[in-house]
């Protein structure tokens, strides 16, 4: 179990203001989606809370520790991190590169045990890539590499989860198998952070959603009241059309909105 | 499911054996040959205190030191460039590209041309480890706080260029031919009339900077996910940074004292023992170091044996050896990168 605090977030990349002000608490048992427009800061948030990137302002605790004095094994053992189109430098075996999740257990010496595997197996199980696991990562397909990748995190076996961007390259059946994979995580308890642009997904999974603009959070809570058309239109720029009774929920895009310069609610 | 609980497989377990009895048959032929062949009967006799006085001398004096230092400074050159190669994530990296062989190469060309070079055998080493380690607070301070692995290799380029000009500049006023002579023979790496006093030089900087390079190893992995994977699976990166750059300034900058610069070890070991490996950059590091210890000897022999009018440089023969192995080695593996 895990819980992330962010009290009065700001946060630079570079000399550019990112972030602005973010107050939220993330508790464990949730699918937690953060959505909102390119360049909005949704990666920098994820980053934020993990304690990749110095923050200007503001505070980030995990289960009431600063993520800052927190030892970088006991932050990776908390929260495992799935960054946005992982690149992958060397050409390893699949095998080889879900067992990277294991680092954080390992000691300097220590070899990898039978728990170690057991956790490999089963994180290569769950994203439906056992087969997969002689072959060469930087060889497979998008859409395999991406479900490899996730392996990976998974195999962390952390409380916590955080994913940038999961369903980028999937095709639509394996983006339902990482949303389901995903919910499933957060159902048995843990806290699953995901950064997701398919509004649809995140309104059919998400038990919550982050809407982030130009750095602020502008909303925050349950898919039925984040996803509003008026919302939509002044955060992302279109006109859309939102179904959330219907089974599953459906937002579509429908139209770029163009009417004033001003995007005012 | 193919997985079971069996430790992870290396693609060929006979390795390591193999590189072992490698360096064992390297050691012993480049005690054995040269412009004396010494037979198996009487290197034993030597070794058990009873051998002839040409024979003890030949071996003791002059190919024991030799090879020692042989075995340590390849060694340290394929260790150094299968880290560095996994550090930068660059399959192009080796032991000079963060200025380390060219700022040591530095120190010993100021101690010929300023003369120092002749007070005492130690001083041209211990020379060259200073303005390595000089070059590594330049580096540390060019690079700064950033932790991008980008950063560190274009300041690297810059204190070797740096070093490169001050190398220049002493060649450029070299009072005459003969000196400019010298500090071009020295420059193209050689091993030859090394006494054990230069053992005891570089000995204790390929184990400090050895054991500081092969801290890490975990954290290398790692990074085949990029810096902020890495760093979300544990890995202090400025640790991990400050080992590495001290581990490479002391080996490689020790390992240049003694035996000028010797390029393409550090280069081609790692891209000759990594297919042999799960390609992962922990996987390489020993393997790597076997390696560079076999090339560099197996090369000083070549040196020994080929006739030439003028002594034939160590340096020019690992170059000469080392592209043709390395250009054939990439046409087969192409498809990797």
């Amino acid at each position: 179990m895990v819980t992330i605090r962010v009290e009065g977030l700001c946060a630079n990349l570079g000399r550019r203001a990112v972030l602005h002000d973010i107050d939220a608490t993330l508790a464990p048992g949730a699918l937690i989606g953060i959505i909102g427009p390119n360049g909005a800061g949704k990666s920098t948030l994820v980053r934020a809370m993990l304690g990749l990137i110095a923050t200007t302002r503001g505070s980030v605790t995990i289960d009431g520790r600063a993520i800052a004095t927190l030892p970088p094994r006991d932050r990776a053992r908390a929260i495992a991190y799935l960054p946005q189109g992982q690149t992958l430098h060397w050409p390893l075996s699949v095998e080889r590169l879900v067992a990277l999740g294991r680092l954080p257990h390992l000691g300097p010496m220590s070899r990898i045990g039978a728990a170690d595997h057991d956790a490999i197996a089963a994180a290569m199980a769950r994203t439906d890539v056992a087969h997969l696991a002689d072959r060469i990562a930087t060889e497979l397909s998008g859409g395999e590499r991406a479900r490899v990748m996730l392996a990976r995190a998974l195999a962390v076996g952390a409380p916590g989860l955080a994913v940038d961007e999961p369903l980028a390259a999937l095709d639509p059946g394996h983006q339902i198998d990482v949303m389901q994979l995903l919910a499933r995580e957060a159902q048995a308890g843990g806290l699953v952070i995901a950064v997701l642009h398919d509004l649809s997904m995140a309104a059919r999974y998400c038990d919550r959603l982050l809407l982030l603009d130009r750095g602020t959070l502008v909303a925050d809570g349950t898919p039925d009241d984040v996803l509003t058309q008026d919302r939509l239109r002044a955060v992302y720029g279109i006109t859309s059309r939102i179904d959330l009774g219907a089974t599953p929920p459906l937002v579509a895009p429908l139209d770029r909105w163009t009417a004033a310069p001003d995007h005012g609610e | 499911m193919r997985l079971t609980h069996e430790p992870p497989a290396p693609r060929h377990y006979a390795l390591m054996p193999l590189l072992i009895a490698g360096v064992v048959i390297v050691a012993v032929a480049s005690l054995r040959l040269g412009p004396v062949t010494l037979s198996l009967d009487r290197l034993f006799a030597v070794v058990m205190g009873h051998g002839d006085p040409v024979a003890t001398t030949i071996l003791l004096d002059l190919r024991l030191p030799r090879t020692l230092i042989g075995l340590l400074v390849g060694a340290m050159l394929g260790l150094a460039g299968a880290v560095l190669q996994g550090y930068l994530r660059n399959p192009l990296a080796e032991p000079s590209v963060l200025g380390a062989s060219n700022a040591a190469a530095l120190g010993a060309v100021a101690a010929i041309y300023f003369g120092v070079a002749g007070w005492h055998p130690a001083m041209l080493p211990l020379l060259s480890i200073a303005t390595g380690l000089i070059a590594l607070l330049l580096l540390f301070t060019l690079a700064g706080r950033a932790e991008s692995a980008l950063t560190l290799i274009l300041a690297g380029i810059a204190v070797s260029t740096l070093a490169g000009a001050g190398i220049s500049l002493a060649l450029n006023l070299s009072p005459n031919p003969f000196a400019a002579m010298e500090i071009m023979t020295w420059l193209m790496g050689s091993i030859e009339n090394r006494s054990i006093d230069h053992v005891w030089i570089v000995l204790p900087c390929v184990i400090v900077g050895g054991a500081l390079l092969l801290i890490d190893r975990r954290a290398l992995d790692a990074l085949t996910l990029g810096e902020d994977g890495a760093r979300s699976l544990g890995v202090d990166l400025r640790r991990t940074r400050t080992r590495l750059l001290l581990g490479v300034a002391i080996g490689v900058g020790g390992a240049v004292s003694v035996s000028g610069s010797i390029g393409f070890i550090g280069l081609i070991v790692p891209h000759l023992v990594r297919p042999l490996t799960d390609r992962s950059p922990s996987a390489i590091l020993l393997p790597s170091l076997l390696g560079g210890a076999i090339l560099l000897v197996a090369a000083d022999i070549l040196v020994r044996l080929i006739p030439t009018t003028s002594e034939l440089k160590l340096g020019v023969v690992t170059a000469f050896l080392g592209v043709p192995i390395f250009l054939l080695h990439l046409l087969r593996e192409r498809r990797t990168w």
